[in-house]
Parts: C-alpha cells; structure tokens; sequence
C-alpha cells in the first residue's frame, strides 16, 4: 500500500476524532434544555397559530402550559376542551371545563333599519373611517360595514351580507378565537357561550343613546326602556347607559324578553320553529 | 425669495374669496356652545339650564393645564347642557343658548378706536390670554398662554406670526391682515413683549399682495416687527415649516418649536391678543370663510362661536343640491363635516363646499415605488414605507424607527401619489397606535 495513503487516512480519522470530541464538549457547555413535554403538548394543539389563547402562537403556548404549575385558566378556544383534555392527560393534570364560545355581532343596523345620513367614499377600513368620522349613520356605535373583522377572521367564519352591509358568523367555523373581537374599532363583537343546544338569547344592539335618539338612528335599536328587565324571571338582564345586556350565566332561554321587547332588539338564534310557524 | 427646504406641493391656490370683505353674520336663534373648543382636557360647564347669560360671560372652565376658557357669544337663557354631535359625530358636552337681543358684558370695551398704547405688565397679559380663552387660530386650537410660557431654561430668541395661510380656498386670514393690520402690529408687540421682546416676523405668502402691503405699513412704527414675503408653497403654514422658511433653524424630531429658539402664533391669535388685552373681549367670534365653487356668493362672516353650520348654510344661500362634500377648514387638513347640524368652533376658519367631480376620487392603484411622496414630504418622511409597514399590520417598532410620530398629516404625500393611494388615512391610524404605544412606555 502507498504509504501517502496510508499518512491521509491516518490524518483525516485523528482530526476527525479530535473534532468530534471538542464538537462533544462544545455541545455540552452549550445544550439547550428544553422539556420534551412541549413538543408532546404542540402537538396536540390545533396549529393554527391564531392567537386566541393570549400566546404569540401554538408554541409559545405550549411552552406557557408545561410551565404553568396549573392549566387553570389557560385555555386553547380553538380546540375547546376535548384539546385541553389531551394536554392536561400529557401534563398529568385536571383541565378545567369551560363552556364553548361563539363571536356574536351585536349590531342589527342594517340599511333597512339605519337610514345613512351622509355616503363614505374613502378607504375601505374600519379602522380608516372610525378614526375619520363616527358613521354613515346617525348611530355612532353600530357597525361600519367595512368587513375588517372578515378580514381579521382566519378561519373564514365571517362573511359580509351584502343585503344588509351587516357581517354573518358561521357558527360552524368559529372558533372563538377573538381576532375579530380585537379587530373591530366600534367593539360590538362579542363572545358568548354557545349555550344550551346551540340556543341563545341576545340583545343584538351596542348603542349607548337615549333612547329617542337611539330610535331615531335605528329602528332595531335598543332604547333602555327596561320592559325586558322587567319580565325577566330570573333577573338576567342588566340595563346600563341606555342598553340592556342579557348575562348568559343566569339566562334560562324562556325567550319572554324576546317578545316583550318593542324594537325588536331582542334576538332568539338557533331555537327549533314552532309546528305554527312552519304552517305561516 | 424665502421658503423652507425639504418637500412641499403647489395644490392651485383657488383663493376665489379674497375679495369679499369681512361681514358680520346676523345671529342666530340658537346656539351651542361646545365645550371642546381648545386641544386638550375639555371645559367643565359652569352654568345651568335657565341661567341668562351676556356675551363674554364665562360658562366653561379649564380642566386641566392644558385647557382653556369658554365664553358665552351670545346673550340669552341657556336651555341646555348636553352631549351633541361634533361636526364628525363625535359626542361632546355643548351649552345650549336662546338668543334674545345682545347685550353685552359691560366691561368689554366696543369702541372702533385703535389703542396701541401696551400698559399691562407680562404677568397681567399672560393672565388676560388665558383668561380670555384665547387658542391658536390656524386650525390646531393648543391654548395660547401655554405656547407663551416656555420651560425657564429655554428663551425664545423669534416670534413669528403666521399669516401664511397656505391652505387653498381659506382667505380668512387674508382679510382679517387687510382690515385689522394696525390692531395685528398691537397683537404682535403684546405677544412679544410677554416673551421678553423679542424679534418678530410677520410671514406671509406672495400670493397675498394687499395684505402685505397692509402689514408692512402697520408695522413700520415697530421696529422690532418685520414683514416677510415668502414663496407660495403648501404647508409653510405648518410651525416646523415656517420655523425652518424663516430662521433657517430645524426643529428636532420629536421636539417643540422653543427648542429652535421660536414660537409660532397665527395672525388671528394676535388680532384675539390684541382685542383681549386692549378691548378685554374674550375670544367669542372668529372671521370664517365660506367659499367653493359651487357657492354663488363667497363670503369671509365674523361669526360667533356656536352657529350651528347649517345656519350659515342657509344665510349665505349657498345650494347644497351641488355640494357633495362640505369641508369645515381648508380643502388639504379639514374634515369632512358628517353633521351639518354641528356648530362652529375656535379653529373653523373655513367651510367649504366641493362638487361631485371635485372630490371625485379615483381607483387606488398599486405603488410604483416612483418616490414622489417622499420627496414631497416636508418632515422628510417616506411615506410610502409608513403605508407598506402600516398595511402590513402590527409592525409599530419598525414604523417608531421610522419616526411616523413625526407626520404633521398635511396630505402632501396622498395629494402628490400617481397611484391615488390614500397614504395619509392608513398612516394617520397607525401614528394614533404607536403615539399610545410611546405614552404607555413613558408611563412606565
């Protein structure tokens, strides 16, 4: 065998050895310690990164569970409980139940009901025009209609009706993630339990007017007269600065509200029709 | 001639109301008197439903340090005090007043006569500034007798009363040079004496020959009050402009005029300083122009604060079926008004009617990256990557490291883009963001 050989293989495997056992030490005073628990919990996760939690994404979040000595309130609204579940068994802990939430628009200003008083030309933003002017409409609090919270949304849940100029949540693909309540400017999107079966009972209406002033912006708009207050069974509904609020905790779908109510503020969503209605 | 360096535009002057001389409008049966007149904390009411009150008479005061005065314009029986709609919507407590006749506070002084003789010392001026509710005229409204008292340490080596009026259509301040030049020369001087008699320059744009004709013989008694003829250019109105057209002196990003040793003042502010040291009338009227080309007769109204806009509508007989878009202030910083029920201010110096084809706008097209808005931008911005970071969403530190605090929303930047991208509302929106950002920091 040449002996030039016999020099290169002899040389190449020492400075290899020598390399591989710096390499070894330099990735020992280095290692970052990271517990796999977080790779375990991201997984479960729904990975869509949206932000609903609080965290920055579904790493950070995973990295804010296996931190946290008790889930308690950290909670992941996309996957809801059946997710938080598998975390908690991979953690070894208790995940706490919570009820699952639905964006709900409280605005019924439709171009029926909320007459303009003056035409928007400008960007098509809501952010752009609630910093220029309260609204095309006498109603300062009702929705805009530019769709930012369509485009906030990135499960593709809302849709701008272009009949009313109003935005539609598609029960079926929210996820209670908040982007849109968060996008809104006037705030009116709230979340709100699904409730029992699916059914709710909401005061579709965020103006803070007196009530005239209110009646006269919208016909659909909440007054605060407080006949809903009043008939209430089981004291569920608050009235504060002119707007009633229905408190999804204490009410029991009696829908007494929903009829009393004079402007029709009041609405009943997904409740099963009536044999009567169906015949009408 | 003079005129700042960095940026600028040249929109068509279109002052078609310089020639109608200053009447006074007939009151009105009604007014409201908003309470949010001035920049800052707004005044608290201090009269009641069915209190009579005289014109002059205060019925608000200042909340705050940065705050001011409101005086009644009107005398009457106040029938109110409540939340109405500002000229945007916008709910803001108003004191709503039923004339009857006009009478007035008997200690303000009604003589035409011109007295320039200055007897009351600093202290006594200063009071009598904030007393009498006195704000900056050009349209920002920030309380005059703060803008007076710089911090001890600094001094104000300039004063410079700003007549540039560089927005198009306004010529309130055109007239008002014209017809009340002598008692602006007296405003002057009361300013700069409060300031510890100062140098003082009187700036005005070419484009308005009589008023600086007006001017310089007003001033030729005062040596320390020199008139200066400056180019036509859009925004030389605005402070960091003028300061930097007239002394050549750059105030620093971020930083208020005092630090390039100036204070800026409007001429209407010094014609108000005047009145309120010299006549003791507090600020209660203002000269506004009421222009457009679409209105038959265009008219510059001293109108008392609180005449509701439709008022003025109607008494100019201006034609609202040609009007699309009615502008309180001038046709580049105004707003649009969404309530024509609102009523007039201490900053509205204009309301200006356009037509369909004037505010046409067109379809916004992508960005070529030509530059144009950054060379027209006058704080040497680059409006162009304040639009791109601000469309991108939440990128507040990269548009902070691009000093996007620093826009004075003068419009050039949208009225210069080939592409017609509205530049201005997205980074106006996005300023508000990182503004809150930066006060939330120092509060920390």
């Amino acid at each position: 065998m040449d002996s030039t050989l016999l020099i290169t293989v002899v040389l190449i495997t020492v400075v290899g050895v020598v390399l591989a056992i710096v390499l070894y030490f330099v990735a020992q005073k280095f290692k970052v310690v990271e517990d796999e628990r977080i790779d375990i919990v991201e997984a479960c996760l729904p990975g869509a990164n949206c932000g609903g939690c609080g965290s920055a994404g579904c790493h950070d979040f995973a990295q804010r569970l296996v931190a946290a000595p008790q889930i308690g309130s950290l909670f992941c609204p996309v996957g809801g409980n059946e997710v938080m579940n598998k975390v908690a068994n991979v953690l070894g802990q208790e995940a706490v139940e919570q009820a699952k939430m639905v964006a709900v628009l409280k605005c019924n200003g439709s171009c029926f009901n909320r007459p303009k008083t003056n035409t928007y030309e400008g960007l098509s933003s809501c952010r752009v025009k609630a910093a220029l002017y309260s609204g095309d409409t006498a109603c300062r609090y009702g929705c805009l209609g530019c769709g930012d919270c369509v485009s906030a949304c990135k499960f593709g849940a809302l849709s701008m009706d272009v009949s009313t100029g109003l935005p539609v949540v598609d029960e079926s693909k929210c996820t209670a993630c908040g982007a849109c309540v968060a996008a809104c400017p006037k705030t009116i999107i709230e979340l709100r339990p699904v409730g029992l079966k699916n059914c709710r009972v909401v005061v579709i209406c965020s103006s803070k007017d007196k009530g005239a002033v209110a009646r006269k912006a919208c016909s659909a708009a909440c007054i605060g007269c407080g006949k809903c207050q009043k008939i209430c069974p089981f004291g569920a509904i608050t009235i504060e600065n002119n707007l009633a609020y229905i408190d999804p905790s204490l009410c029991k779908l009696c829908t007494k509200c929903v009829s009393e109510c004079p402007t029709g503020a009041i609405h009943k969503f997904n409740f099963p029709k009536k044999p009567k209605e169906d015949i009408a | 001639m003079i005129t700042f360096k960095i940026g600028g535009i040249h929109p068509h002057d279109n002052k078609i109301a310089k020639n109608a001389a200053i009447e006074s409008l007939k009151l009105p049966n009604k007014v409201a008197i908003s309470m949010a007149q001035h920049l800052g904390a707004p005044a608290t009411p201090i009269v009641t439903k069915g209190d009579s009150v005289v014109v002059g008479q205060v019925i608000g005061e200042p909340s705050g340090f940065i705050s001011g005065f409101v005086h009644s314009s009107v005398s009457g029986t106040v029938v109110a005090v409540e939340p109405r709609a500002d000229i945007v919507g916008n709910m803001v407590t108003h004191v709503v007043i039923d004339v009857e006749g006009d009478i007035w506070d008997e200690s303000i002084d009604r003589s035409e006569g011109l007295n320039s003789n200055i007897v009351a010392s600093q202290d006594a001026i200063l009071a009598k500034i904030k007393s009498s509710g006195i704000v900056g005229m050009g349209g920002a409204t920030f309380p005059t007798h703060v803008k007076l008292c710089p911090p001890k340490d600094k001094k104000a080596d300039f004063l410079l009363i700003n007549g540039a009026e560089c927005e198009p259509y306004v010529t309130a301040d055109d007239r008002l040079m014209r017809e009340k030049s002598a008692c602006i020369a007296v405003g002057t001087a009361i300013m700069a004496k409060v300031l510890g008699g100062c140098k003082s320059y009187i700036c005005i744009e070419e484009n308005k020959p009589e008023a600086i004709a007006a001017m310089t013989a007003a001033c030729s008694k005062y040596e320390n009050i020199e008139v200066l003829k400056l180019k036509k250019k859009y925004p030389q109105g605005g402070e960091k402009q003028l300061i930097d057209a007239v002394t050549k002196h750059q105030v620093p990003s971020g930083a208020l005029p005092i630090e390039a040793g100036c204070v800026v003042q409007n001429v209407a502010t010094a014609f108000a300083a005047y009145e309120a040291v010299q006549k003791n009338k507090p600020l209660i009227e203002r000269v506004m122009t009421v222009t457009g080309q679409c209105v038959a007769e265009q008219k510059n109204y001293l109108v008392r604060f609180g005449t509701p806009l439709s008022y003025i509508l109607e008494t100019s007989g201006c034609n609202l079926e040609n009007a699309a878009k009615i502008i309180s202030g001038g046709p580049m910083m105004g707003k649009a008004v969404a309530n024509i029920e609102a009523t007039t201010q201490k900053g509205s110096s204009c309301l200006l009617m356009l037509t369909k084809e004037q505010t046409a706008r067109m379809p916004i097209g992508n960005c070529i990256r030509c530059g144009k808005c950054a060379d027209a931008c006058p704080m040497g911005l680059e409006p162009w990557l304040l639009y791109k970071l601000s469309e991108n969403g939440n990128q507040f530190d990269a548009l902070e490291d691009n000093k996007i605090f620093d826009c004075i929303e003068c419009g050039c930047c949208t009225f210069t883009c080939p592409s017609f991208i509205p530049l201005l509302d997205i980074i106006r929106v996005n300023k508000v963001e990182v503004m809150k950002i930066i006060r939330n920091r120092a509060k920390k």
